[in-house]
């Protein structure tokens, strides 16, 4: 009778283990899926930007060079984003911008863009300021900050990916966070008559 | 016979060690054992009323384990003491009953004397407001305000604090970013900075030093490196500090500091720090008007030098990696006139 017992509980044990092996293989799965991880570099890496110098006249001799290719790389960055929403309150954008919904200074996260959506156009804003109003920080914010604040400008109307975005704000919220705004369609929207030149 | 003797030997040298360690431990500027004001004597009569009845009930223990060792009976006299009838067992008993009493009795002591510690360590704290310091936490700075009840003498340093001795000193404690906590061992005991919270504390110095804080709550990658310095001195040393905080900076005089004005107002410095008495006025960074005058640069880090200065100007990242200052790519031509000119900022 005994050794019946036994028997049984020895035969039964491979199904129990099976089960118990898909569960051991999931939580491994889980493991691995945290391996991507985000690496933080401090060290900047040179920029792939280039400062523009202002000109006045749209027309180039010759064929106009075919446009450079460019990317933010810290649109990729969680870290680098929230840098970039730290610095818009820090060093006064919101003081025009007020949170993007504008007020002084254009709105940032609508879909209309005045002087255009890339990031290359955000970085020349910043850089050479723009007339009636928004002032230029060449030499005064640092290149790789520049960089953390055309992503966040861009976040701001859902230009970027949804796990790259700001999730919450530390004070209370004004609007949607950017992570759950809305990917909206940039148009050109023209020159306010504010801004056009007499 | 040898290995016992080497036994002994190893087991007196681990004494000697314990015994040393124990004595360093007695003095030190950043050490909750070794007071330098009335709250911090407090918290220490009560750390070595816990420490000497610890180790007296340690030793009754060890005691009493090894008579229990040396008096074991053999295992053929274990059966009748299966008997709780037995005297032998019963006076066993009572020993284990009245040990556990006393263990809830020295309990309930240690808890009524920290008590009342804690609660006199805050109590009057409406009166102690002979001068008020209102610190805010930065990530990972301290910035260290003095009120006045005259606005044009009110002045904000960092990292370094200066109190007069003998005066109870009022701190307002507050954070922009996360919470944060003020510890300065030698004076007083941790309080934490929360944002969207004012908290206070005062202490006193009765000895004039320098002593060390450090933040006390883990706030992110470089709180190791969030220290402060708390320098106590004579009524007249703390009067004559205060009144040359109060000035505005000293106008650059030769050429290269003139230059080095000029470098830090037209790049990234003035987005960030103060300077008071120029057009530089932002207050996410370290106020920096008597920059000179200080004896440490980073929160404590590092000593204020030239070297040291440059190195965290130009590269920050490589000191104290993931804090707010931004890499700054500043030619040999500029970034010795700014040298000169933070120097001369005493």
């Amino acid at each position: 009778m005994r050794q019946s017992n036994i028997r049984s509980l020895v035969e039964r044990r491979p199904r129990k283990g099976s089960s118990a092996r898909i569960v051991l293989i999931v939580f491994c799965l889980c493991g691995l899926m945290s391996c991507k991880r985000e690496q933080r570099t401090f060290q900047q890496p040179p920029s792939t930007f280039k400062t523009y110098e202002l000109t006045l006249s749209d027309i180039q001799p010759g064929s106009p060079p075919p446009a450079p290719s460019l990317n933010n790389p810290a649109e990729d960055r969680a870290y680098e984003v929230n840098e970039g929403k730290r610095l818009f309150t820090q060093y006064n954008c919101s003081g025009c911008h007020f949170n993007g919904g504008g007020g002084i200074g254009p709105a940032l996260m609508d879909e209309l863009w005045v002087y255009g959506d890339k990031p290359e156009n955000i970085y020349a804003t910043i850089i050479e300021g723009r007339p009636n109003g928004m002032p230029s920080f060449r030499h005064k914010i640092p290149d790789n900050q520049v960089r953390q604040i055309v992503a966040y400008v861009r976040s701001m109307s859902g230009q970027l990916r949804k796990d790259v975005a700001p999730s919450r704000s530390d004070d209370m919220n004004s609007r949607r966070s950017e992570q759950r705004t809305e990917r909206k369609t940039p148009q050109e929207s023209g020159l306010p008559p504010s801004a056009q030149r007499p | 016979m040898k290995l016992r003797r080497l036994k002994y030997q190893s087991a007196l040298l681990f004494l000697t060690g314990l015994v040393a360690a124990t004595m360093v431990s007695c003095g030190g500027i950043q050490n909750s054992i070794n007071p330098a004001g009335p709250q911090a004597q407090k918290i220490s009569s009560l750390w070595w009323l816990m420490f000497y009845v610890c180790a007296a009930v340690f030793m009754a223990v060890m005691i009493s384990l090894f008579v229990a060792i040396a008096k074991r009976t053999s295992h053929s006299s274990l059966q009748p003491l299966l008997n709780p009838l037995l005297d032998g067992e019963r006076r066993r008993r009572n020993a284990v009953i009245s040990a556990a009493v006393l263990t809830v009795v020295i309990m309930f002591v240690f808890l009524i004397v920290s008590f009342s510690v804690g609660r006199s360590l805050t109590a009057e704290l409406s009166n102690k407001n002979a001068l008020t310091i209102e610190v805010t936490g930065h990530q990972w700075w301290w910035e260290a305000r003095y009120l006045d009840p005259s606005a044009s003498n009110i002045f904000a340093t960092a990292n370094e604090i200066h109190i007069p001795v003998g005066v109870p000193i009022t701190f307002s404690l507050r954070s922009t970013d996360v919470v944060h906590s003020f510890w300065v061992p030698n004076l007083m005991g941790k309080k934490d900075l929360i944002p969207g919270k004012i908290n206070t504390i005062w202490l006193q110095a009765d000895k004039p030093g320098v002593y060390r804080g450090q933040c006390a709550e883990y706030c992110g990658l470089q709180h190791a490196h969030m220290a402060l310095w708390i320098v106590a001195e004579s009524t007249d040393q703390f009067n004559a500090w205060r009144q040359n905080a109060e000035q505005t900076s000293v106008s650059p005089i030769t050429d290269s500091q003139k230059h080095g004005q000029e470098v830090f107002l037209a790049s990234a410095c003035v987005m960030c720090h103060a300077i008071n008495g120029t057009p530089a006025g932002s207050n996410i960074g370290p106020n920096l008007t008597h920059i000179g005058s200080r004896n440490t640069i980073a929160a404590g880090t590092l000593p204020n030098t030239r070297e040291h200065l440059a190195h965290w100007i130009i590269n920050s990242q490589d000191i104290k990696p993931g804090n707010k200052m931004p890499e700054n790519n500043l030619s040999q031509a500029d970034l010795e006139p700014l040298l000169d000119y933070l120097q001369s900022l005493k």
